[in-house]
């Protein structure tokens, strides 16, 4: 419920490009049973990021430098499918990822995001390669940066990619608003479509009453 | 004008319009279970809210509980301390829950439509991404994160973005040998894991209209690997005669006005979706997965695909990618594979149909010896009724393990997993690296694939089997 306000991050985008990365594979299950919503960052990727013995994967591209522990990560389509985990979003927050940039995510993942302040940005694959490429041929300092206010990923060479995102979300990223606040503040209009809901439809209420 | 059942439900459960397509919904049901129930309680308490509508909420654990036969809650401690955590804040917030060994306790969307809590036409939300189960009584049934459900449960409404609608029509005869399983894991695998990302899905046609109630919940369970929080059936006198007289649903007078109401639902004949796709019947066999997303799916009779027939260079590296997880060469036919594990269990195959058609494989015949095979009831009422019938006769005869409802492995958060390298055939939905352990290989099937599988000890076709 506590969420991190977001207004914008720069560092080198960690070229994660494959498709359907799923919260399984983001946080296992195993390490969300009785946990809280801290200490996740060593788990995040475990099964890619990790060698049988526990030492780092080098083929696992947030091991290498300079994407270590950066606050952006590029990946393919429907990233964060699967499971309604919200470990995933707290796991990959616990590495130090910000904003994940791809050209669609799963719908709860999405949703998940906004309830943290990790910020999710669509834009096509093709853009996404391209920044990619602009990272990796750049020298050790090539850095992309995502602002919120401005709504635009700002990529290593200087180009200025706009992307969208809902009002009502980025308000909420920008200040770190408490929705269940919002919500309350609508106490009457609830009271007044229950009230509405009951009298036509009954058998909804009566029947768990 | 026209409409879809989806924009009906959706329309009259908007409490106030938040603008660019976001509304707020009244939500008719919340479902908690052990995983996040307990602690989404704990953060609004600490938080000075309480439950907004205990009547309205109900609670089961399953997916961190054992299934060992004659399991306690201490029998995997972690998962008893979820436990202890959910049994002390539904009796702290008066929600009902229903407890190991109590009717009603199992996995949370068997338990929902078998008590008649889930209805046709209400919203209903939880914490788990297979709430989609729930559509296939007509329910508008979406899954939700951890922050969502402490803001369902303190106010019982949720701020949703209205998504697209997308049907699909399955039409003809069911071929022999074809379940609702192989007919959703063959639209994933034509439409892709991410086609349904945005979408409510609605499922029609008349192969749909002729399924019972219970394919239907297992046909909408696999929406989410299609990307769709939301899958739907058009509530009919299917529905109603499987809802009539159910714990939780409505009775006498309430039925009556409740049955008016749902014969309306239906989407109008000429409604428009947002995308519309139909599917031959006669174009579906038994199906069974190869890799590690629901959309990497053949007919059994097929091969795991050549890395040259990708369509795209992203497709083949997760090709390569999953070949090499799941220890398979590329054109290898899927027929023959050798299985080391059974597992006929999770919310998309353990109801009571789904253990009668992987019993009736089995015709007095034992697994092959290699094979540990489970068989893990969706719920009390499920595993009452199956022992009623001497269902759990025959699996022991076959040499399976008879075990307690549960998630299990499913999802293995309970304590038990398939071991690493280890080849298991699955009925639940999905084949994720690592879903059903650490290095554990997993294909999904139906229940009657999944029994054939254990006694040959290989993939084999159910059809010549």
């Amino acid at each position: 419920m506590a969420m991190q306000a977001f207004t914008s991050v720069t560092g080198p985008a960690t070229p994660l490009m494959m498709a359907n990365v799923d919260t399984d594979v983001i946080i296992p299950i195993q390490r969300l049973v009785g946990t809280g919503r801290e200490g996740l960052g060593p788990h995040a990727f475990e099964r890619l990021r990790y060698l049988p013995d526990g030492s780092d994967n080098p083929d696992f591209v947030a091991n290498r430098e300079p994407y270590r522990g950066s606050p952006i990560m590029l990946a393919a389509e429907n990233f964060g499918c699967g499971s309604s985990r919200e470990g995933a979003v707290w796991a990959l927050m616990g590495m130090g990822v910000r904003c994940v940039i791809a050209p669609s995510f799963g719908d709860i993942f999405f949703a998940n995001c906004f309830q943290n302040g990790l910020l999710p940005v669509r834009l096509p694959i093709e853009e996404i390669r391209r920044i990619a490429e602009e990272t990796e041929a750049g020298p050790g300092n090539a850095r992309t940066t995502v602002d919120l206010a401005r709504q635009v990923v700002i990529t290593p060479t200087g180009r200025e990619i706009p992307f969208g995102v809902d009002t009502r979300k980025k308000d909420a990223m920008l200040n770190g608003l408490d929705d269940i606040a919002m919500t309350l503040k609508r106490a009457d209009a609830i009271a007044a479509w229950k009230a509405q809901d009951r009298a036509t439809r009954a058998w909804a209420w009566e029947s768990v009453a | 004008m026209p409409t879809t059942m989806f924009d009906r439900i959706w329309d009259s459960h908007v409490v106030a319009d938040l603008g660019e397509g976001w509304s707020l919904l009244y939500l008719d049901r919340i479902l908690v279970h052990d995983l996040s129930g307990g602690r989404a309680m704990a953060e609004i308490a600490e938080a000075g809210h309480r439950v907004a509508e205990p009547s309205k909420v109900f609670a089961t654990p399953d997916h961190a509980v054992s299934s060992a036969p004659g399991r306690t809650a201490e029998t995997f401690a972690k998962g008893g301390k979820l436990l202890a955590s959910l049994r002390a804040r539904c009796a702290a917030e008066g929600v009902r829950m229903f407890d190991l060994g109590q009717r009603g306790n199992g996995i949370v969307h068997v338990m929902g439509p078998e008590m008649g809590i889930v209805l046709p036409g209400v919203t209903l939300a939880c914490g788990d991404s297979h709430t989609c189960t729930n559509g296939g009584v007509g329910a508008m049934a979406f899954g939700i994160g951890a922050s969502e459900l402490t803001h369902a449960l303190a106010t019982q409404t949720i701020p949703q973005r209205r998504p697209g609608t997308f049907r699909i029509r399955f039409e003809g005869a069911r071929p022999d040998g074809v379940t609702a399983k192989d007919m959703i894991l063959a639209a994933i695998g034509r439409f892709g894991a991410a086609a349904g990302t945005g979408m409510a899905m609605e499922y029609a046609g008349g192969a749909v209209r002729a399924m019972s109630l219970e394919e239907r919940l297992t046909l909408c369970n696999l929406s989410i690997e299609m990307g769709a929080k939301v899958g739907m059936v058009a509530p009919d006198d299917t529905t109603f005669e499987y809802l009539a007289g159910r714990d939780f649903a409505p009775k006498g007078a309430l039925w009556d006005a409740a049955l008016a109401d749902w014969r309306k639902l239906p989407s109008d004949a000429d409604a428009r979706f947002t995308r519309d796709e139909v599917i031959d019947m006669a174009s579906i066999a038994p199906q069974i997965t190869w890799g590690t997303s629901p959309e990497q799916v053949s007919a059994v009779t097929g091969h795991v695909p050549r890395l040259e027939d990708a369509p795209d260079a992203g497709r083949r590296q997760a090709w390569e990618a999953a070949l090499r997880y799941m220890g398979l060469e590329p054109g290898q036919p899927l027929v023959g594979t050798k299985v080391d594990w059974v597992f006929i269990g999770s919310c998309t195959n353990a109801r009571i149909s789904d253990l009668r058609a992987a019993a009736a494989v089995l015709k007095g015949r034992k697994r092959a010896g290699h094979v540990t095979a489970w068989v893990v009831p969706g719920s009390e009422q499920v595993k009452a009724e199956a022992e009623a019938e001497g269902l759990h006769r025959q699996f022991l005869d076959a040499g399976f393990e008879w075990r307690e409802p549960g998630c299990a492995l499913c999802v293995a958060a309970n304590g038990e997993a398939v071991p690493p390298g280890a080849r298991c055939v699955s009925t639940s939905n999905r084949n994720f690296v690592g879903r059903q352990g650490t290095g554990a290989r997993t294909h999904l099937a139906s229940p009657a694939m999944a029994a054939a599988a254990a006694l040959a000890g290989s993939i084999v076709d159910v059809r010549s089997f």
